[in-house]
């Protein structure tokens, strides 16, 4: 196996144990923090396409922003009771046969397809030379600037949608 | 999955964040093995009195991890929003010799869209702290 | 990238790493030694001259020291939340570049990159006072994380003035950018705030509040001792050294010296270190002269003030720039 490969191989592996991980915690906080440590296997795996800006954003908002609003709401609620009662139902052990099935056939069906990507003009060279934040920035605030200025809008809701809701649970 | 793409190297790896790693694996290094090398050198006499959390001297009375003003968890709500407002703002910065008149133009729309929002929250009184 | 260029990178890093710790311990001694003759004292005396071998003998104490944890703490996240701060800030010195191509590593988001691990950082304030299971820790590891979380924008929002200015996001380009001016006569607003947020950030006086030794008695490490509280101190001072790198490098032109006479031939790298020293000076001074905020102020201070002058600042920086073309 060549480098690049035993690379993806360990991140591929270490993210499965890593999410595995954080759904079977039985304390929130210890999900949390495994999460964090599962994000940044996410940033380093963007590294490997090429996009050094998506993975510092993958850190920044996911692992430095969003996170850290679950932990907030985690300690909000104080999970006690939820740390000591039964987590699964009885049929688990179904549900696992189910997804081994599913993943079987996913395998199965993925892997006879093949993608040929027409070549676009932002090719990895191109993304090299002048920097991956570049590159966005310019592709970002002309060809797709419709979707930006919606983003704007989306945020708007978001900032109002969280104080209404805030303000619900002070009064 | 078979992609196959002519124009793209199979075999990237991103040699420019090796030094990262190592600093990684030696900031880990330092950080436990401090603590490690100590455990042979240290003296560990536990008693129930000295393991209670501090309270000024008493034992301690009542939850710790109260139920906490609902304040913070609207601070964290708004941080989320405005922390990808600025990653927005990121590659705009860098591209912005660039993008001339229309990319400051259309940033301004932007930021104003946004301003609504944070004079909204201002005015809702979700920064001030009584 | 072969064996011998690896193998440089391990050396850099450990050459660099090292003299780091080093500068992070004295930086203590020097803070003490400057707050003492702020005061009209005279700080650590006994240890060597002048004091000068207190740092080796304080660590040792610490090294010494039992190490306590709280009953009812919860462990594994009370060994990691320490190492999560160490890891946090001596990673972020990986793209600080210190002369020109001297730098460990050249990353096209060296900004981005140092935010996100000051990002990451706060986790260990927030994790430290959860798991002491201590009233005083909790309540100062939340205050501390919302104090960060909040001065994070303001701080990424004006080095995005700066990012303009130099139409690149790696810390090397920026450095180039300044050979002529400095961007501190072009983003004094910008630098006020990226210095305040840093302050806040890296919960140093006057925003120190989670360490209010009055109110909360050290607030997060409350329950911390020995060589583990060590570890969390370790953490600010790293921060400190960065933050001002950081604003050194975006602000007052890293590793750009005079250039005449005797000057030119002093290597680059002793002016960054002497700005970087002169920055950690005024860190010292502002907590020898500052009184401590209240927290509802620090909170609006950061929301009401510093985001909207920030983000002024980027729209006065952006116009400016289609003028002047």
């Amino acid at each position: 196996m060549s480098t690049p490969q035993v690379l993806f191989a360990y991140f591929a592996v270490a993210m499965t144990i890593l999410s595995l991980l954080v759904v079977t915690r039985r304390n929130p906080v210890h999900s949390v923090l495994w999460m964090l440590v599962l994000f940044i296997h996410i940033a380093a795996l963007y590294l490997f396409l090429n996009a050094e800006f998506i993975a510092a954003i993958q850190i920044i908002i996911y692992a430095g922003a969003i996170l850290v609003l679950f932990l907030f709401v985690i300690m909000l609620l104080n999970l006690r009771k939820e740390e000591t009662e039964k987590r699964f139902q009885k049929q688990w052990l179904y549900s696992i046969a189910i997804s081994v099935l599913f993943v079987f056939f996913l395998v199965l069906i993925v892997g006879n397809i093949t993608v040929i990507p027409p070549p676009g003009p932002y090719t990895a060279d191109v993304i090299k030379s002048e920097g991956h934040i570049m590159t966005v920035g310019k592709v970002l605030y002309s060809e797709f600037l419709l979707p930006f200025e919606i983003a704007s809008l989306i945020l708007l809701v978001a900032i109002i949608g969280a104080v209404v809701l805030a303000k619900k649970r002070i009064e | 999955m078979c992609i196959k793409n002519s124009n793209m190297s199979e075999t990237f790896v991103p040699s420019d964040y090796f030094p990262v790693v190592i600093f990684f694996i030696f900031a880990l290094l330092i950080g436990f093995g401090t603590l490690l090398l100590g455990v042979v050198l240290r003296p560990k006499r536990p008693y129930t009195q000295k393991l209670y959390p501090y309270e000024s001297g008493n034992p301690p009375v009542g939850e710790p991890r109260y139920k906490f003003s609902v304040k913070f968890y609207i601070i964290a709500m708004l941080f989320v929003v405005f922390d990808v407002e600025a990653v927005f703002l990121y590659p705009w910065a860098v591209a912005y010799n660039k993008l001339g008149i229309f990319g400051f133009a259309e940033m301004m729309l932007f930021v104003f869209i946004l301003l609504i929002g944070y004079i909204y929250v201002w005015k809702k009184g979700a920064f001030d702290w009584e | 990238m072969t064996g011998v260029e690896m193998l440089i990178i391990v050396i850099k890093t450990v050459i660099v790493v090292s003299v780091f710790m080093l500068h992070v311990m004295y930086a203590q001694y020097f803070e003490r030694k400057v707050i003492a003759h702020m005061q009209a004292r005279l700080g650590p005396m006994r240890v060597g001259w002048h004091g000068i071998l207190q740092p080796i003998a304080d660590s040792l104490k610490l090294f010494l020291k039992e190490d306590i944890i709280p009953s009812s703490a919860d462990r594994p996240i009370f060994y990691v939340a320490p190492i999560i701060g160490v890891i946090a800030a001596l990673s972020s010195l990986a793209v600080i570049p210190l002369w020109e191509g001297l730098g460990v590593a050249n990353l096209n988001i060296g900004i981005l990159y140092i935010l996100a691990l000051s990002s990451v950082g706060s986790y260990c304030v927030i994790l430290g006072g959860w798991a002491s299971n201590s009233k005083y820790s909790f309540l100062g590891g939340l205050r501390s994380s919302a104090q960060v979380i909040s001065y994070e924008i303001a701080m990424g929002l004006s080095l995005v003035g700066v990012m303009m200015m130099a139409g690149s996001a790696n810390l090397s380009d920026i450095v180039k950018a300044q050979s002529g001016h400095w961007f501190i006569w072009y983003q004094p607003l910008a630098c006020f705030v990226f210095v305040m947020s840093a302050i806040a950030e890296t919960n140093r006086a006057p925003f120190d509040l989670t360490e209010a030794e009055t109110e909360l008695v050290a607030g997060f490490a409350t329950e911390y001792s020995g060589m583990r509280w060590a570890l969390f101190f370790m953490a600010e001072y790293a921060g400190m050294f960065i933050m001002t790198a950081l604003g050194t490098i975006c602000f007052l032109g890293g590793w750009n010296g005079p250039d005449f006479w005797i000057f030119a031939y002093v290597p680059k790298i002793v002016w960054l270190v002497l700005k970087i020293y002169g920055c950690i000076f005024i860190y010292f001074w502002i907590r020898a002269t500052l009184p401590r905020y209240r927290y509802d102020q620090l909170m609006s201070i950061g929301w009401k003030i510093f985001i909207p002058l920030s983000l002024a600042n980027i729209v006065v920086t952006g116009l400016v720039k289609i003028i002047w073309k």
